[in-house]
């Protein structure tokens, strides 16, 4: 059974006096324990919202929220305000986008690790110290003993983000949703935080006692299809907050099939790429997109529409080699091309 | 830290050499003196210029500044023309000052205390009843001139109800031992209890009435930075970790919320003083801000200078000492 359900999971933000805005629009997927998946998508597409709704963490007032997340069996929508706060920092853990501004700039580091083994583990304060310095070890920031009496502002961007990694892993939690964990690093760190989370939510079999990590499942939330590539099982790509195609990770980068999917890996620029080629970016913006009620909302920036493509709404089906996509003219792949 | 402090108490120098030349011209600037407070405006010019040359007003005023400060440098800050005529200025203000401190502490303490939890809520809960209620108060205690507060509150419960005392700082009936000045301590440190509450009793109207505007401030620079906290994304990072709301409410808002509001707290002091005289006034309460009123109305010259400098000086190290506790709160000053 997968770990995480999220099936027809609609957001919308309805403000007095403003039009509401659909901010995610009957996103479905699912995430297998232990498995890493990958929810990649431009800027706006909804991808922090879905993660903060599976948290529980919009807002509570000027929201509606529809759809159904089933974690571990059990509903999470609608559960009891106690209930969820229970789980969250204990079954469900996430990084967030800055790290400096994620983390509280007048607690000292330690604390604010520990503060949740305390809560969720009852672990006494001075015992909590001493795991929240091997977790410092964990995710690999030198010489712990004195990081946990320092405050945020004396660590460096890439010693945040470890740390605030070290809070979201303190008590194991089965999945782990990172929001763009990367974006605002530096390239060499990026690598690091990537490989560092990679390692951890998959080692199993490290023993650190009560602070061993691993065989957690990661949702890693991003714009960056190269940071999907080194990490994900399955990659779902998301558009006007709807998933418009979903694949394991290698058939997907080697013949993405929705021409949104096509765009985005045109746009990355690649090592291996033939010299000289030009990046390509998807013409238009977000602004342009059309209702999913009245066809597809990718429709007036496509290369590839049809008539059909602004009447009729596209469903989710397996298209060519089994992919599941939401498209009326998918991209053949490249060999059918040159055949 | 330490080459901090010790700026700042170079700073308090600066600052009271300059208010002191200031305030000595601008006292001897004002229309009337202390020649015709002490004769009245019908004395002989024989007599008025007999009692000039006693008080050393004859002089040109530059001269008289000197004189002043090489005095002061000894401690005499002068004789009371008219607050208590005959007494040292600085005794007048020694003996007065404990009453004012107990005073003002007392009025910040209960402006934090209702400002503070009030303005925490308010927050929360932006929009609702007790916010408006909040708000709508706040402004009131702003507008409402302190001295109308006073009066009201003094006629209600001390003339109509007759629930506290009306003026004074004890009844004279209890003859309590004097140790430090500060009428409440004194009781407890002489297990005179009667005497504390007593005391007590009677600072309870002035401080109310001179917490109005405190309060009002520290309510709505609370609620305002809460509300910014709020929205933080650290605090969303402690809702992340199913932290309590003790834990997040404590921890996370209102320690970075308190950052603004101990600030302001600072810059409160002025308005403490400015209020304690009104106060003072109303209740009869023998504290520095009575003898300040006295003193203008009078021209007692050496109380004056004595007391505002004093004030100055009280301001300056409130202020330092806001600073000194800001980089407790806030490690990022620290470093
Ligand atoms: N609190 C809010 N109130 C109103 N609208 C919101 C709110 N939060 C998000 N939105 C809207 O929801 C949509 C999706 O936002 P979301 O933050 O999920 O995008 P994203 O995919 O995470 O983009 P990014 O890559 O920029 O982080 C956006 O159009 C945004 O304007
Ligand atoms: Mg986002």
């Amino acid at each position: 059974m997968a770990l995480l359900e999220v099936d027809d999971l609609s957001v919308v933000f309805t403000r007095k006096g403003e039009q509401p805005v659909v901010a995610v629009d009957g996103v479905s997927f699912d995430v297998d324990p232990g498995q890493t998946v990958g929810l990649v998508g431009e800027s706006g597409c909804g991808k922090s919202v879905t993660a903060l709704a599976i948290m529980g963490l919009l807002p509570r007032r000027g929201v509606r929220v529809s759809g159904s997340v089933r974690f571990d069996g059990t509903e999470l929508l609608g559960l009891p305000a106690a209930a969820m706060r229970d789980r969250r920092g204990r079954d469900l853990g996430m990084v967030f986008q800055d790290p400096l501004s994620s983390l509280n700039p007048v607690v000292p580091i330690g604390l604010q690790i520990t503060e949740v083994l305390e809560r969720h583990r009852r672990t006494p304060r001075k015992k909590a110290m001493v795991q929240a310095g091997d977790l410092l070890t964990r995710v690999g920031i030198p010489d712990p003993r004195r990081r946990l009496d320092e405050y945020p502002h004396q660590l460096s961007g890439g010693m945040r983000q470890r740390a605030l990694i070290a809070m979201a892993l303190a008590c194991r939690p089965k999945l782990l949703l990172a929001d763009e964990p990367t974006t605002a690093l530096d390239v060499t760190i990026q690598a690091q935080i990537l490989a560092l989370l990679a390692e951890l939510v998959r080692a199993g079999d490290t023993d650190l006692g009560d602070t061993d990590l691993g065989d957690t499942a990661l949702v890693m939330i991003t714009h960056d299809l190269g940071v999907v590539a080194g990490l994900c099982d399955e990659v779902n790509v998301l558009y006007g907050g709807r998933v418009v195609e979903r694949g394991p990770r290698h058939p997907l980068f080697a013949a993405p099939h929705h021409p949104y999917t096509v765009g985005l890996l045109a746009s990355v620029p690649r090592l291996d790429g033939p010299r000289g080629q030009r990046l390509s970016p998807i013409r238009g913006s977000v602004s342009d997109n059309i209702p999913w009620t009245s066809g597809c909302a990718f429709a007036p920036r496509c290369p590839n529409v049809l008539g059909a493509c602004t009447s009729v709404t596209p469903e989710m089906e397996f298209g060519p080699d089994e992919r599941l996509l939401r498209c009326h003219n998918p991209v053949p792949a490249p060999q059918e091309v040159r055949a | 830290m330490l080459r901090y402090t010790v700026r700042r108490f170079g700073q308090l120098i600066l600052v009271v050499a300059a208010l002191s030349v200031l305030l000595f011209a601008w006292l001897r600037s004002l229309p009337g003196g202390p020649v015709s407070a002490l004769l009245g405006e019908r004395a002989t010019p024989e007599s008025r210029a007999q009692l000039q040359a006693v008080l050393g007003l004859d002089r040109p005023v530059h001269v008289q500044y000197f004189q002043f400060l090489g005095r002061a440098a000894s401690g005499d800050f002068g004789v009371s023309t008219g607050v208590q005529p005959g007494d040292d200025a600085l005794s007048i203000f020694l003996q007065r000052f404990p009453a004012t401190l107990e005073l003002s502490l007392l009025a910040i303490v209960l402006a934090v205390a209702a400002g503070i939890p009030l303005g925490y809520v308010a927050a929360r809960r932006r929009g609702g009843w007790l916010d408006n209620a909040g708000v709508v108060s706040s402004l009131v205690g702003v507008a409402v001139p302190v001295f109308f507060l006073a009066f009201l509150l003094k006629y209600v419960f001390a003339v109509e109800l007759g629930m506290l005392p009306t003026s004074g700082r004890q009844n004279a009936g209890i003859d309590a031992t004097r140790v430090t000045g500060f009428f409440v301590l004194d009781g407890l440190l002489t297990r005179e209890w009667d005497a504390s509450w007593d005391a007590l009793k009677h600072l309870m109207l002035p401080a109310l009435a001179l917490s109005s505007i405190p309060f009002a401030v520290v309510f709505r620079i609370t609620r305002a930075a809460v509300l910014d906290v709020l929205d933080e994304d650290y605090v969303r990072t402690a809702y992340s970790k199913g932290l309590t709301d003790t834990v997040i409410r404590g921890r996370h808002v209102l320690r970075n919320a308190m950052l603004p509001v101990v600030t302001i707290i600072g810059l409160q002091t002025g308005a403490l003083l400015s209020g304690a005289v009104l106060t003072e006034k109303v209740f009869a309460f023998q504290g520095v801000g009575e003898a300040l009123a006295i003193g203008f109305e009078r021209r007692d010259y050496p109380v004056l200078q004595v007391v505002i400098i004093a004030a100055a000086m009280v301001y300056v190290l409130v202020n330092l000492i806001v600073d000194l506790s800001y980089a407790v709160i806030d490690p990022r000053v620290r470093t």
